[in-house]
């Protein structure tokens, strides 16, 4: 927060960081068992989603619609190969963050003039219309959805057991590429923006900057990554449908995430999703009725002792060390 | 010398209290212009007026012969006039470098201005930072300052935009009587490099007699009389509604009179 010193180097500290996660999860992916590589990649997706609820967060605001966009990119899989037969999983993580991020350029022209309350509010209602609309949409499968198959990756075949290490590999090279560019984003003139808007959006305009083209701008970021994330989740489960999509629910675990992780760095969306995963299916497994109320004991520890959420932990100990 | 900025006919109502009345005014470039007057006397609404954050009721601004009334306070910014608030307005999770290098950033980016490199934009921050007596907050947060560190912080922020014409909106106030000369002084001498016309609005005269070419004196939303300082602050309206020393003096004959 307070470095007098700009990082304008590539190879800082974060990126170097990132690229050893990047590194130890390839290399460990190879000898984990299935269901850790399933549950890894649902870390990761979500990871890339509250990537983008960070984003949004650092400008000071709380979308409680980013399930929206997480449903335009499933989605925009799904019907790939669904009804086109297009079942790459590059070609779906393209084609569900190029939907939603122009979904985002549009919607966002409205939502950039809301603020606080408001601005969660509408993207909510945008979320709840797309998740409406899905659920009278027979064609799409209402409300159990449909399924798809994901066949190739980049041309390569997903066959065998070597499927889902591929599947988890591309999810974290994705993770790398969405946090490598946050990084930089936030280390940029317009990442340092978010933070000014945050605290005092009148001296921005003082100072010659638009807050709303930076707000609209930072809710296409963060919509496409969401978009991107939903592709992914499609791919991976094979499965889409609007109550775990577009439903508020999914949107309001996003926020969840994003509260238990942190905004302070991008490897703490990827820490909260991966401990929110952890614990839901923990509790999922040892309270099956109960389960929800784990991660309401979760969440108000967190917000006790460490509200700057879980990576403020590693930020505390790098500071006393 | 040449208009820089002038006011033709001003006024502000906000329903039935005109805040700005018939405002007419020249400002000459690289001038330094003290508004003066008592709480509500327009002085605030001339300076938001011309940087957009209030729109006149009538009449027109003119900005190198450019009419910029009513314009978004943004475009005003970059076509070149920056301010200042009398309530710091600042970033306050950032650091001091990082206040400063928003300004310069949002300024590097601007049409009106010349592009800077990132050495040139890193040089400008340290200039600024040493200028305005910043160097030893250089890595707090903004929030943590003290006022007179604030007030000083807020101007430069205002710099940081290169601006041709800089208004000041009461620079001292919050900040103790010894430091009130430091920092007009540390403001003049970083603005002394530069071409930049100057408004500040001021309640110390002292400060205003010693830094300004000319007065604007302000009451009821008028300008009441504009001129060199040692003439303006002997002016008879000045005396009686700004300064208040007629009322002192009636004061003081009511209470030997009474004494009588």
């Amino acid at each position: 927060m307070n470095d007098a010193k700009t990082p304008t180097a590539f190879w800082d500290r974060t990126m170097i960081g990132l690229s050893a996660a990047l590194l130890v999860l390839l290399i460990v992916g190879l000898v984990l068992p299935q269901w850790a590589l399933s549950f890894g990649t649902v870390g990761v997706y979500l990871g890339i989603v509250v990537l983008g609820m960070a984003l949004l967060m650092r400008t000071g605001l709380v979308s409680f619609g980013q399930g929206l966009y997480y449903c335009l990119g499933a989605y925009a899989a799904g019907t790939l190969d669904h009804f086109f037969n297009l079942s790459d999983l590059l070609v779906m993580v393209v084609a569900g963050a190029l939907l939603a991020g122009v979904v985002a350029g549009i919607l966002g022209l409205l939502l950039a003039r809301y603020r606080d309350i408001f601005f969660a509010m509408l993207s909510l209602a945008f979320s709840m219309i797309l998740y409406g609309l899905l659920v009278k949409t027979s064609q799409l499968g209402s409300t159990d959805g449909f399924g798809l198959s994901v066949k190739t990756f980049a041309g390569i075949a997903l066959s065998g057991g070597r499927a889902r290490y591929l599947i988890f590999s591309f999810a974290c090279l994705l993770g790398f590429v969405a946090a490598a560019f946050m990084h930089r984003y936030w280390s940029s003139h317009l990442g340092r923006l978010a933070t000014a808007i945050r605290d005092n959006e009148l001296r921005v305009e003082y100072m010659g900057e638009s807050v709303r083209r930076v707000i609209h701008l930072n809710y296409v970021i963060s919509a496409t990554l969401a978009g991107i994330g939903g592709a992914l989740m499609a791919g991976a489960i094979g499965h889409v449908d609007p109550e775990t999509t577009a439903n508020w629910t999914t949107s309001g675990e996003f926020v969840f995430i994003a509260i238990l992780g942190g905004t302070g760095s991008v490897f703490a969306p990827f820490l909260g999703a991966g401990i929110f995963e952890a614990v839901r299916t923990f509790a999922l497994e040892r309270f099956p009725n109960t389960w929800q109320m784990s991660l309401g004991i979760t969440m108000l520890l967190v917000m006790i002792f460490l509200p700057g959420g879980l990576w403020s932990a590693f930020r505390a100990r790098r500071r006393t060390a | 010398m040449a208009t820089i900025l002038e006011a033709k006919g001003l006024s502000k109502s906000f329903g039935a209290v005109t805040a700005a009345n018939d405002i007419n005014a020249r400002i000459e470039q690289d001038s330094v212009v003290g508004l003066i007057g008592s709480n509500g006397a327009g002085k605030t609404t001339f300076i938001n007026m011309v940087t957009g954050y209030l729109k006149p009721s009538a009449g027109t601004i003119l900005y190198q012969d450019r009419d910029i009334t009513g314009m978004q306070p943004r475009r005003v910014t970059q076509l070149g006039i920056c301010r200042s608030f009398q309530i710091p307005q600042l970033f306050n999770t950032l650091s001091v470098y990082e206040n400063i290098r928003v300004g310069v950033g949002i300024a590097g980016r601007s049409r009106s201005a010349p592009r800077q490199s990132e050495p040139e934009a890193r040089a400008q921050i340290d200039r600024l930072i040493e200028d305005f007596g910043l160097g030893g907050y250089r890595t707090q947060a903004a929030g943590l300052l003290p006022e007179g560190v604030r007030k000083a912080l807020d101007i430069a922020m205002a710099v940081a935009g290169r601006p041709r014409v800089l208004l000041l909106d009461e620079p001292t106030s919050g900040v103790s009587a010894d430091e009130k000369f430091r920092l007009m002084d540390m403001v003049m001498s970083a603005l002394a490099a530069q071409r930049v016309t100057v408004l500040f609005v001021e309640h110390d005269m002292d400060i205003v007699s010693r830094y300004t070419h000319r007065i604007l004196a302000f009451y009821e939303g008028r300008i009441i009389a504009d001129g060199e300082p040692q003439e303006v602050l002997q002016h008879a309206e000045v005396l009686r509604y700004v300064i208040g020393e007629q009322l002192h003096v009636s004061a003081g004959k009511e209470a030997s009179r009474a004494a009588d």
